[in-house]
C-alpha cells in the first residue's frame, strides 16, 4: 500500500484542554480500532491510560523478583562468609546463627526491590530518551503544564493521513497537527 | 475522594482549612511553584541564609580537616564514655530524616492527601539529614579513609566483616536507607524536572533540567508504570524506615549496659524519630511558607496535622520514658535501679529533667486548639522538641556509659569545642544543602499538586 519504508510523519496529534475531553477522545479512538496510540498529560490519570488500553504491567513481578534476589543474595553472602569462608566463634553462638542474619537479609531485599522498581520503570519506559518526535508538536511544552494530547502513530495499521485527521477533528480538540520526525 | 473537606464540622466555627486554597488550576499551581526556581532574581534573604550556612559548613570542614590530621582525640569522648556527641548526633539526624519517609511513603499508603504539598520538601530533609548523620560514624571510625572496610569485599587480608554485630546491620540499614530515599526523591522529581525544562527561559536551564528529566514527556503509558513504581517504592520504604531506626536502637539494645539493654527500644526509637522529624518539618516549613508565599499550598491544615502527629508520637515517647523507669524498678536489678537514680539525681540530672520538660511537658500544650492554630506557638514547641530529642540521646548514651557496673571505672564526660563545631557545622551543612535545593529544584511536587486542584476531578467522580 505504502511505497515509503518510513511514513512521512511520526503521527497525528490532537490537543485538548481538559482531562475529561482527552479521556473521552481516547476512548473513541480505542473503540475505532486504533492501537498504536499514546496520550500525554501533565499528571497521572488512571482513566486515560486505561482508555488507550494499558492495563497490566510486568513491573510488579519484576520488583518481586528483584526483592527475592536481593534477599537471597544477602542471606547467602552472610552464610558463605560466616559459616564456610571465615567461621569465627562469637560468644559461643553457632556459626549459622540465622536470627542475626535477618536484618541484613531484609535490607538487601529492600535494596534489590527498590533498585528494580526505579531502574525497571525507566527501562520499560525507554528512558532516558533525549530526543522524541512528539516534542516537535506545537504547544507540546504545555503537556507538562495544563494541556492534554492524544497521538495516533503513523505506524498504526488503520492510519490514513486524511481520514484519521478528520476523525480526530471530530472529537473536539483545539487543534490537530502532524508530528514531524 | 475528598479534596476540600470542610464538611466535618457544619457549625461553621471550627472548619478545617483546605489542603489547597481555592482558586487554583493546573496553570497557576505550575507557575507558582516553578517560579521559585525559574525567577531570575534570587531574593536577598536567600543569600543571607546561604552565606551563614555556608560559613557553618566551612567550620565543619575545618573540624573534619583537623580531626583527620590529628585523630578523634580532639573530641571529648574517652573511657568510660566511648560514645558521645558523635553517636548522639548520628541518631538525632537519622531520626529527623524519618519523618520525610513517613510523610512520603506511609501517608501515601494511608491516602492522606495533605501530604502532597510537603512530601518533596520532607524527602529532601530526609536526604540531607541522612547525609549529615552519616558523617558522624564515618569520622568516628577514626580512619575514615578506611571506612570501606565495613563493606564485604574480597581483600588481601583474607578477612570479612562480622555480620553478627548490630554495627554492621547499621551499615547496611543506613546505606540502604540513603540509597532508597535518594531513588524515591529523584523518581518523584522526574516529571517536575520536565516541567522546568519546558518552562526554563535560559538555554542552560533547559539543557540541565532536560538532562535531569531523562526525556520525560508525560506519556500515559509512562505514567502507568510510574504510578506503579511510586506506589511500590512507598510500600517498600514503609518497612524500611521502621527497620532503620529499629536497627539503630539495636546498636544499644543488643549491648548489656544498663539504660541500653531494653526490649522497648525499637518502638520507642521509631516513635522518637517520627516525633523529632515532624518537629523539624514544622521548624523548616513555617518560615519557608512565609518567605516564599506558599500559604496557599502549605496551609494551616498541614501545620495542625503535623502538630497532631507530634502530640501522638510525643505521648508514645513519654510512655517509653515511663517504661524505662518502671522496668528498672520491676527488674529488681541493682544496676538498672542505679541507672535510673543516676539519671534522676546524678551529676547530669539537669539534662534529664530538661529532657522531660522539652519532650513531655511542653508538647502537652498541643492539646489546646488555639495553640495548634498558632503558627508562632507551633514553631516554639517544635524548637523545644528538637532540643528535647537531642537531650534524649544525650541521656541514653553518655549518662548510661559514664557510670555502669564498677564504681572504679566510673568517669565524667564533657564535650570539647570540636564536638560543638562539628555538631553546629552539620546543622550548617544541612541548611546549606537545603538552600541549594530551594533555589534549584521545585520545593513542592508540582505534578502531584495538579491532581489536587478542582479541575482534575473527572465528571464521573463529581457525581454523588
Amino acid at each position: 500500500m505504502r511505497k515509503q519504508t518510513r511514513p512521512p510523519t511520526y503521527g497525528l496529534i490532537a490537543e485538548f484542554e481538559s482531562p475529561g475531553d482527552v479521556i473521552a477522545a481516547a476512548e473513541r479512538v480505542h473503540e475505532e480500532g486504533y492501537r498504536r496510540v499514546d496520550a500525554y498529560s501533565p499528571y497521572p490519570i488512571e482513566a486515560l491510560s486505561e482508555a488507550i488500553g494499558v492495563h497490566h504491567s510486568r513491573l510488579p513481578l519484576m520488583v518481586l523478583i528483584g526483592g527475592i534476589i536481593g534477599g537471597l543474595a544477602g542471606y547467602l553472602m552472610q552464610y558463605y562468609l560466616l559459616v564456610i569462608n571465615y567461621p569465627l566463634n562469637v560468644g559461643g553462638k553457632p556459626f549459622h546463627s540465622w536470627p542475626q542474619f535477618v536484618p541484613i537479609t531484609f535490607e538487601c531485599a529492600v535494596l534489590g526491590a527498590a533498585l528494580t522498581a526505579v531502574f525497571g520503570m525507566l527501562a520499560l519506559n525507554g528512558l532516558p530518551e533525549p530526543y522524541h518526535p512528539v516534542f516537535n508538536a506545537p504547544n507540546f511544552a504545555l503537556a507538562s503544564r495544563d494541556r492534554f494530547f492524544l497521538l495516533i502513530m503513523s505506524t498504526d495499521p488503520k492510519f490514513e493521513r486524511e481520514q484519521t485527521a478528520g476523525f480526530l477533528k471530530s472529537l473536539g480538540p483545539r487543534e490537530v497537527t502532524d508530528v514531524e520526525y | 475522594m475528598q479534596r476540600v473537606d470542610n464538611l466535618d464540622d457544619d457549625r461553621g466555627i471550627h472548619t478545617t482549612p483546605a489542603v489547597i486554597e481555592p482558586g487554583h488550576d493546573f496553570g497557576t499551581v505550575t507557575d507558582k511553584i516553578s517560579s521559585i526556581v525559574l525567577r531570575k532574581r534570587t531574593p536577598l534573604g536567600w543569600f543571607v541564609g546561604f552565606l551563614i550556612s555556608f560559613m557553618l559548613t566551612g567550620m565543619m570542614m575545618g573540624t573534619i580537616l583537623y580531626l583527620v590530621m590529628t585523630g578523634i582525640g580532639i573530641w571529648g569522648n574517652n573511657q568510660p564514655v566511648g560514645w558521645a556527641f558523635d553517636i548522639i548526633n548520628f541518631v538525632w539526624w537519622i531520626g529527623i530524616g524519618h519523618a520525610g519517609t513517613l510523610i512520603s511513603a506511609i501517608l501515601l499508603l494511608l491516602r492522606q492527601e495533605w501530604r502532597t504539598s510537603i512530601n518533596r520538601f520532607a524527602e529532601a530533609m530526609t536526604l540531607f539529614a541522612v547525609a549529615s548523620a552519616g558523617l558522624f560514624p564515618l569520622l568516628h571510625t577514626g580512619r575514615p579513609w578506611l571506612a570501606y572496610w565495613l563493606f564485604p569485599y574480597p581483600n588481601t587480608m583474607g578477612m570479612w566483616p562480622q555480620f553478627r554485630s548490630p554495627l554492621m546491620w547499621d551499615v547496611f540499614a543506613v546505606s540502604t536507607y540513603a540509597t532508597v530515599s535518594a531513588l524515591f526523591w529523584y523518581t518523584g522529581l522526574i516529571p517536575d524536572l520536565a516541567t522546568l525544562r519546558d518552562r526554563a527561559r535560559s538555554k542552560f536551564g533547559r539543557v540541565v533540567y532536560g538532562m535531569m528529566a531523562l526525556g520525560w514527556r508525560g506519556s500515559a503509558r509512562h505514567w502507568h508504570r510510574y504510578e506503579i513504581t511510586y506506589l511500590l517504592l512507598a510500600g517498600i520504604s514503609t518497612p524500611l524506615v521502621l527497620s532503620v531506626h529499629t536497627i539503630v536502637s539495636f546498636d544499644f539494645a543488643v549491648g548489656i549496659i544498663p539504660g541500653w539493654h531494653a526490649t522497648i527500644f525499637p518502638p520507642y526509637f521509631v516513635a522518637g524519630a517520627i516525633y523529632a522529624g515532624f518537629a523539624m518539618v514544622l521548624t523548616l516549613v513555617i518560615p519557608l511558607r512565609k518567605f516564599y508565599g506558599l500559604e496557599d499550598f502549605i496551609t494551616e491544615r498541614h501545620l495542625r496535622n503535623a502538630a497532631k502527629v507530634m502530640l501522638a508520637t510525643g505521648l508514645i515517647v513519654a510512655y517509653g520514658y515511663m517504661m524505662e523507669t518502671f522496668t528498672a524498678w520491676y527488674s529488681a536489678n541493682t544496676y538498672e535501679e542505679f541507672m535510673i537514680r543516676n539519671r534522676f539525681f546524678g551529676p547530669y540530672a539537669f539534662y534529664y529533667w530538661s529532657l522531660l520538660v522539652c519532650n513531655v511537658v511542653v508538647p502537652q500544650l498541643l492539646w489546646i486548639r488555639f495553640v495548634r492554630h498558632s503558627t508562632v506557638a507551633l514553631f516554639v514547641i517544635a524548637m523545644f522538641v528538637n532540643v528535647g530529642m537531642w537531650l534524649e540521646r544525650f541521656v541514653i548514651i553518655p549518662i548510661s556509659l559514664h557510670r555502669d557496673f564498677l564504681p572504679s571505672s566510673w568517669g565524667m564526660y564533657s564535650p570539647t569545642i570540636f564536638d560543638f563545631t562539628m555538631f553546629f557545622g552539620t546543622i550548617g551543612f544541612f541548611f546549606f544543602l537545603m538552600f541549594l535545593f530551594l533555589r534549584f529544584l521545585p520545593v513542592i511536587s508540582i505534578f502531584e499538586m495538579r491532581t489536587m486542584v478542582p479541575e482534575a476531578q473527572l465528571p464521573e467522580e463529581k457525581l454523588p
